[in-house]
Parts: C-alpha cells; sequence; structure tokens
C-alpha cells in the first residue's frame, strides 16, 4: 500500500513544472524585452551549480546559516525563558513590560546603524539584528500563551499537589507550547530576510552580500539563484518547526 | 474519613455559613445560579478568601496550602490536562506526591476497576466521550486518596440518560469508598437522587439543610419553596390500600392514587411542571384526573405558571408558553389536569 501511495503522482509539482517550463519558452523566445535581465530557468541551474563548484554559494552560505543560527537560537532561547518568567510571575510582568513595550515596535533593521556605531562591521552585528528580531516575537507569544493557559487547569494541578514550580513545568510550559511554536515558525523565515536585508546593507559577506555584487555586475541569473537558496531556507526552517510542533503537541493539540 | 464543619463562614458571597457534614455522609449543595455554592466548594479547598473556619475532624485546615489539604476537586469544566494522555492524568497527583512506582501502578489498576476506564489509558482527552471524561476526571480526583470529595455540577454538560447514569455509578463509587462528599447541583432532582442531606443555598446564605424528603414537603421559607419550583403539597385524611404498592389516598378533597408502601402516609406533593394540563377530558381511567378553573396566569421566560382553582384547594401547574397557546388557555378556561402516578411523592 505505502510502495503504491510512494508511487502516485504529486499533483502539487505540475504547477510548479509548468511556471518552470514558461519561464524557460518566455526567456529562450525573448518574449520579455532585454534578456539579460531575464535568463531562462535552466540557465539559472546551470549559474547554480558554477557556484556551488566553485565554493562561492557554498561559504556564502554557510556565512548567513551560522549567523542566522547563532542568533535565531539565542534570541528564541532568552526570548522563551523571558516569556516563561513574565508570563509566570505577574511582578517581573509588570516591571519589564512597560520597556519592552517600547523596544518591540522597533524593527529589528532600525538597530543597524547604531549597532554598527556600537559593534563595528563583524559577525556580531549580523547575530544581534536576527537576536532582537527572534527576541521580542518569540517573548509575547510565549508571554501569551503562558497567560492564556486556563485558571482551571492551574487549579487542578495545586489541588492535585503540585507547587507552583511544578505548575510550571508540568502544565504551563506543555500547554503554551503551541503558542510558543507559532513565535519559532514565523520568526524562522523572518531571521532570514533580515539576515539578508542585514547583509546587504553592513555585510560583506553571506547571501545578501553576494545579492548586492550579483546586482553591480547585473548578473540576474546569481540573483535569482541566491533568490531560490532565501526560499528553500525560509521553508526548511518553517517545515522543521511545523514537523517539531507537531511531534511534541499533535497528539493533543 | 474526616467530619466537615464550617464554622461562621463568611467572604464576598458567603454570609455567616454553619453546617456540619457527617463522616461519610453525602451533602448536596443545591441552589441556583450564583448562590454561592462553587464559592464555598471553593473556600473549603482554600481557592477562595474567606473568615471563619474550615475544620476537619476537629482540625481547623485555614492555613493549610490548597496543595496539603487532601481534597479531591472535580471541577465543572472537569480540567482534564489536554497534554496528557488518561493514564498520566489519573496519575498526576500521585507523580507530584512522589509515590513509587509499584504503587502508582496499583492504585492506577485500583481506579481502573472502579470506573471501568482500564481501555482509556492511552488516549487524550478530546479522544474521549462526555462519560468517559468525567469518569477519568473523577479517577484522577480519587487517586491520591484524598480525605474528602468535592464536586461542583460534575454532569451539567451531559445527555439525560447519561447524566442519569452516571450519577447513580458516581454514588455507589462514593459510598463504596466511604468518602465525606460535597455535591454541588442546581437541579432538585439531581439533588434528591443523589444526597444523603440537602443543603439549600440562596444569595450566599445556607437556607435550610435536611433531607430531600424534608426539604421537598416542609420547606423553610419561600425562597426555598420558590427554589424547589413552589410545589403542590395534598394534607392526607386517609388512605387504603389497593394492592401491588399502590393506595388510594384522600387528601382534601382530592382522591389520589399513588405507589406508597412506607407507612403512614401523611402527604401527597407534585412539583407544578409535572402537571399534565388540557382543555379536552384526557383518555383513560379517572384516576387522578381533576377538573378546575384557571383563576391566574404568570409567565417567566418559555413557561407559564398557572393557578388552577377546584371545589378544594389551588392547584399550581406550569407548563410551555407554546402548549399554553396551542391549547387556546387563558384566565377563566375550565381545564383538566392529570397528577401523573410516577412524579407523585409521597411523605
Amino acid at each position: 500500500m505505502n510502495r503504491v501511495k510512494k508511487l502516485t503522482p504529486r499533483w502539487e509539482i505540475l504547477p510548479v513544472a509548468i511556471f518552470l517550463a514558461l519561464w524557460e519558452v518566455v526567456a529562450r523566445l525573448n518574449l520579455v524585452p532585454g534578456q539579460f535581465f531575464f535568463p531562462p530557468f535552466s540557465v539559472v541551474m546551470r549559474e547554480f551549480g558554477h557556484l556551488i563548484a566553485n565554493g562561492v554559494l557554498v561559504d556564502n552560505f554557510l556565512s548567513s546559516l551560522i549567523r542566522v543560527l547563532i542568533g535565531f537560537f539565542t534570541g528564541s532561547l532568552a526570548g522563551v525563558a523571558l516569556g516563561i518568567i513574565m508570563g509566570w510571575n505577574e511582578a517581573t510582568n509588570k516591571a519589564l513590560h512597560p520597556i519592552l513595550s517600547l523596544l518591540y515596535p522597533i524593527p529589528a533593521l532600525g538597530w543597524l546603524p547604531i549597532l554598527m556605531l556600537w559593534f563595528g562591521i563583524g559577525e556580531l552585528l549580523p547575530i544581534t539584528i536576527i537576536f532582537i528580531c527572534s527576541f521580542f516575537p518569540v517573548l509575547y507569544n510565549t508571554i501569551t500563551g503562558i497567560k492564556g493557559v486556563p485558571t482551571g487547569f492551574i487549579r487542578a494541578a495545586e489541588i492535585l499537589g503540585a507547587s507552583r514550580t511544578e505548575i510550571l513545568k508540568t502544565v504551563l510550559v506543555p500547554l503554551a507550547l503551541p503558542n510558543i511554536f507559532t513565535g519559532l515558525r514565523l520568526e524562522a523565515g523572518m531571521a532570514w530576510r533580515v539576515i539578508i536585508a542585514a547583509e546587504m546593507v553592513a555585510i560583506p559577506t553571506g547571501i545578501g552580500a553576494l545579492l548586492m555584487r550579483a546586482e553591480s555586475l547585473i548578473r540576474v541569473d546569481i540573483i535569482i539563484v541566491c533568490l531560490i537558496v532565501l526560499s528553500i531556507m525560509c521553508l526548511c526552517f518553517e517545515k522543521f518547526f511545523i514537523f517539531m510542533e507537531h511531534r511534541l503537541t499533535g497528539k493533543w493539540g | 474519613m474526616p467530619t466537615i464543619e464550617l464554622k461562621n463562614i463568611s467572604n464576598f458571597i458567603c454570609r455567616n455559613i454553619s453546617a456540619t457534614i457527617s463522616n461519610g455522609e453525602l451533602l448536596v449543595l443545591l441552589g441556583p445560579t450564583g448562590a454561592g455554592k462553587t464559592t464555598l466548594l471553593n473556600i473549603i479547598c482554600g481557592l477562595a478568601p474567606y473568615e471563619g473556619s474550615v475544620v476537619f475532624d476537629d482540625e481547623p485546615i485555614d492555613a493549610i496550602p490548597i496543595s496539603r489539604r487532601r481534597i479531591g476537586y472535580l471541577f465543572q469544566d472537569l480540567a482534564l490536562f489536554p497534554h496528557l494522555d488518561v493514564r498520566r492524568n489519573i496519575i498526576y497527583g500521585l507523580s507530584i506526591k512522589k509515590w513509587g512506582q509499584d504503587q502508582i501502578g496499583a492504585r492506577l489498576d485500583e481506579m481502573c476497576t472502579l470506573l471501568n476506564i482500564g481501555h482509556l489509558l492511552g488516549r487524550y482527552p478530546k479522544d474521549l466521550s462526555g462519560g468517559e471524561r468525567q469518569r477519568v476526571a473523577l479517577a484522577r480526583s480519587l487517586a491520591p486518596v484524598p480525605r474528602v470529595l468535592l464536586l461542583d455540577e460534575p454532569f451539567n454538560s451531559l445527555d439525560i440518560k447519561t447524566r442519569k447514569y452516571l450519577r447513580l455509578e458516581f454514588k455507589r463509587i462514593v459510598k463504596a469508598l466511604g468518602l465525606t462528599t460535597i455535591f454541588v447541583t442546581h437541579d432538585f432532582k439531581e439533588a434528591e437522587e443523589v444526597g444523603d442531606r440537602l443543603a439549600v443555598i440562596e444569595s450566599g446564605r445556607l437556607e435550610q439543610v435536611a433531607t430531600p424528603q424534608e426539604i421537598f414537603f416542609s420547606p423553610n421559607g419561600y425562597k426555598v419553596a420558590d427554589f424547589l419550583g413552589s410545589p403542590n403539597i395534598f394534607d392526607c385524611e386517609g388512605y387504603e390500600a389497593l394492592g401491588n404498592g399502590l393506595v388510594k389516598a384522600a387528601c382534601e378533597g382530592f382522591t389520589i392514587v399513588t405507589v406508597w408502601d412506607k407507612g403512614d402516609l401523611r402527604k401527597i406533593a407534585i412539583s407544578p411542571e409535572d402537571i399534565y394540563v388540557s382543555r379536552d377530558e384526557p383518555p383513560g381511567p379517572p384516576i387522578n384526573r381533576f377538573r378546575g378553573t384557571i383563576v391566574e396566569e404568570v409567565s417567566s421566560n418559555s413557561l407559564i405558571t398557572i393557578t388552577i382553582k377546584t371545589e378544594t384547594k389551588d392547584v399550581l401547574a406550569r407548563i410551555r408558553k407554546e402548549d399554553f397557546l396551542a391549547e387556546n388557555l387563558s384566565v377563566g378556561s375550565d381545564v383538566f389536569f392529570i397528577l401523573p402516578l410516577r412524579n407523585l411523592k409521597g411523605a
């Protein structure tokens, strides 16, 4: 049965195949004026292979990936940890909420000029930008998740003998997981968008920087390769968190 | 299991409530919505602030934290943890109290046998039916061996059939365990079926604590009578046995046939909503069928309470507004009414 299922054509691929075929035909027949600006799909793929073979794409991709992973991991971890504390402890929430409310609306890229002056052009700059980009949404989703746990569950745990710490560990955090994962999932994609923007503006390495170099050399094929990489990475990160959310909460969520 | 004493309990809803619930007794706290029933349960388990004292077996528990009061509490919405399967829900309290694995396993088996839920252990609450959820929630409350069991309208969300079955099952289990229990409901029929004694609460005050029969036949004041739906009570002057547990009683000019096998029959009562009313003479033998004239109608929500005047006594009946209109009834209408055998209560 599974073998049959595996052999069944995935019809979702069809629109993508038609799109790529159209792209190839339109570009080959010069239906779009200025063919330099619209290379065929096959040329883009050839350049993709070339960039991988000469290591340019891999180097830049790894630079961006490491920045995203470090920034996103630390930002999310801090967001989840502080979110749990603020959601759980009203005094902490009241003390920190005003200042965080002021900082949250600032777009992550808005920090770029001041961070450039503070940290200079180096690895710390993009990582900090990603940290900020991940921290706030994850923080607020975690607070919402913890505070959104119905009082009935807390009371039930309390009556069954649980201490405050046990209630946090066994009731509040597990029940806040769907909210936490929503934050993580949304910000995973956002982290890639922000790192590309940061690299385009201020950092000499990474996919964003490669994009800017390709733009100055009028290499649309390389630009499209970078966009494809970006799209795949956003999708992979998002799918990873959907998978993790399903693993952790799928049975009951 | 302890005797519970409530000594001058007051807070934002409850007003100077004092009562004693004996060891192993099943007391039903009965009252309308907002009367303070849930608040009183919350006071007993420490979830609501209060003045006065809650005493278990002569020991005040006011200073004991909620987690150490050893109370089983079945919430109205059950509050089963959605992220834990049935097994982990039931043993939650035991794991928290660091019971050994062998003890937990043995207690889990006991609960499964008692409530017949062994086949549900791997399921999550969202995959359970209403009745199954009730059983699992009860198992979770009973598993840590509570001293007292509190139940806040636990069967409210169920259909009538499941509800009736479960409350009988529940009573059997609680009695078998000998638990001192307080059961909250706003339904008198449920209360009289479940409780050893009833405590009627209204606007935060305890109006009457007595057996269901005492409350029904001798309500203490108009608030209790009004909450019970102002039952019609007939004083009986005499009766004769008809056999098969039936008696024919003469009560205030009415000859009423009822089920009775408990000695002297002094009163017969029936709730107004249990009386059938029609403009046309109902078919069947002329037993428990009477005639009268509607002299008053009082409308509330979807029901109309009518006063039917007979030669000897005014009788209250409560019928649906649509039936009232369909029968073309109004003040002054001559009507027939039936006192159904199975709805009559004797005392």
